[in-house]
């Protein structure tokens, strides 16, 4: 085996293992669409956030607009406060609509925006005043059954 | 009588732990003289080129082939589950995370300590038993700058390479399977796989475990064989010594390495 050879068959290799490296990153990970548009902080205040993770999508008219930063539990009032990270491109009126939301019944938790018509802006750490609470669906069946209980028979 | 069994039990104990620590010990300095000589594998290039051509280039036809059909089992597997929950438009998520994280990594070093680990193990054996690193010494080269070191470095650098090659023919089966032979949309194949796969927490530390186990089946194959034994008996035993020692030591080191990566503990 000359040297050429294996200089060639090193330089295959090389090549299409970073190859696979960045198949991976870009294909795989999606760095690119992920990773590059700079954004600003959100936050909102739930009742109940069931289910809803850091990293779940943020959503406007189904449409991804950013990720969900961090969850925590505000110790006085026992609501949850989720801080997101929303696309630059994208502004919301300061009446927006926060809401827990899930897609299809066992489908992923994401927090769905529906903008206002207040012409003014949400600005970087602001918070979304109006939000609405995940649906339990446990909770709901559960007062269905009541409901029933309790209506008269017929 | 029983106390004369119970002594000659304990002496075996003690004589084990010894050999044990001295050999750990032995190959703490030996790994430490090992980086110290790096410059000398990056001076003589060629060396380590030839070596990840010996243990990378040759290793690329065992990678690529259980890459890929690893990937399309797992897909066969994955879509059994997936589709009781007629969640089958997730097994890009399942196939691409499990590849990435774990089995990319994990079975390309132990595929990598079995095909070339092993392989420079009885090398580095034969040379001892051979007396080819004496005759070195004799004529003042440091056998660890000339064969150790770009052994070394070669298997370091061809491992993350491996297991990211194994990673990517692992999806492409998934897709050959997934989306060519049962039907899932190819769009919500890929999309579902890229919303999951994050490249700081998944990719990154995938890359940063193969280099560990890089780091472990090279070591092990280079101490194992300069250590050996200068018998035939012993480069089989040490040769043997180092599958057996990097697999576990992979399987162990990956372990440790998901629950700090993984479980939200550092890193």
């Amino acid at each position: 085996m000359n040297r050429a050879t294996i200089d060639l068959w090193v330089g295959i290799f090389v090549t299409i293992g970073l190859g696979a490296l960045a198949f991976l990153s870009l294909k795989v990970g999606n760095l690119l669409t992920t990773q590059s548009a700079p954004s600003y902080r959100l936050e909102a205040r739930f009742d109940n956030v069931a289910g809803l993770k850091p990293r779940a999508p943020v959503k406007a008219a189904g449409v991804v607009v950013g990720r969900v930063e961090s969850i925590r539990l505000d110790p006085k009032t026992y609501e949850a406060v989720v801080s997101m990270r929303v696309d630059d491109g994208y502004g919301f009126s300061r009446d927006t609509i926060a809401s827990v939301l899930t897609s299809g019944l066992l489908g992923e938790v994401y927090v769905g925006l529906d903008a206002g018509g207040d012409p003014k802006l949400l600005t970087d750490g602001g918070m979304i005043a109006k939000t609405q609470s995940a649906v339990i669906i446990e909770r709901l069946i559960s007062q269905f059954l009541f409901d029933k209980a309790q209506a008269p028979a017929k | 009588m029983s106390s004369d069994v119970l002594v000659r039990g304990l002496r075996r104990v003690g004589a084990g732990t010894l050999v044990f620590v001295t050999r750990l010990g032995f190959a703490t300095r030996f790994f430490f003289a090992v980086l110290y000589h790096t410059p000398s594998a990056i001076r003589r290039l060629q060396l380590t080129l030839r070596e990840i051509y010996f243990t990378g280039v040759l290793s690329l036809v065992i990678i690529l082939v259980s890459g890929l059909f690893v990937g399309m089992v797992l897909a066969l597997q994955g879509v059994e589950v997936l589709d009781r929950y007629g969640a089958n438009e997730s097994l890009g998520i399942v196939v691409a995370l499990s590849l990435v994280r774990e089995l990319g990594p994990v079975v390309a070093g132990l595929l990598f300590a079995s095909r070339a680990g092993s392989a420079v193990t009885a090398e580095i054996g034969l040379m001892k038993a051979t007396d080819q690193l004496a005759a070195m010494e004799m004529m003042a080269v440091d056998p660890l700058a000339r064969v150790v070191a770009p052994r070394f470095w070669g298997g370091v650098i061809s491992m993350p390479l491996l297991a990211a090659l194994f990673s990517t023919m692992g999806v492409f089966g998934a897709y050959l399977v997934g989306v060519r032979l049962i039907g899932i949309d190819a769009g919500a194949f890929w999309g579902n796989m890229q919303a999951a796969v994050d490249f700081r927490t998944d990719i990154v530390n995938g890359v940063i475990k193969s280099v560990v186990f890089g780091v472990i089946v090279s070591l092990f194959a280079v101490f194992e064989g300069y250590d050996a034994q200068p018998t035939a008996e012993g480069v089989s035993s040490a040769t043997t010594r180092t599958v057996v020692g990097s697999s576990l030591a992979i399987l162990g080191a990956d372990f440790i390495l998901t629950v700090f990566m993984f479980r939200g503990i550092g890193l």
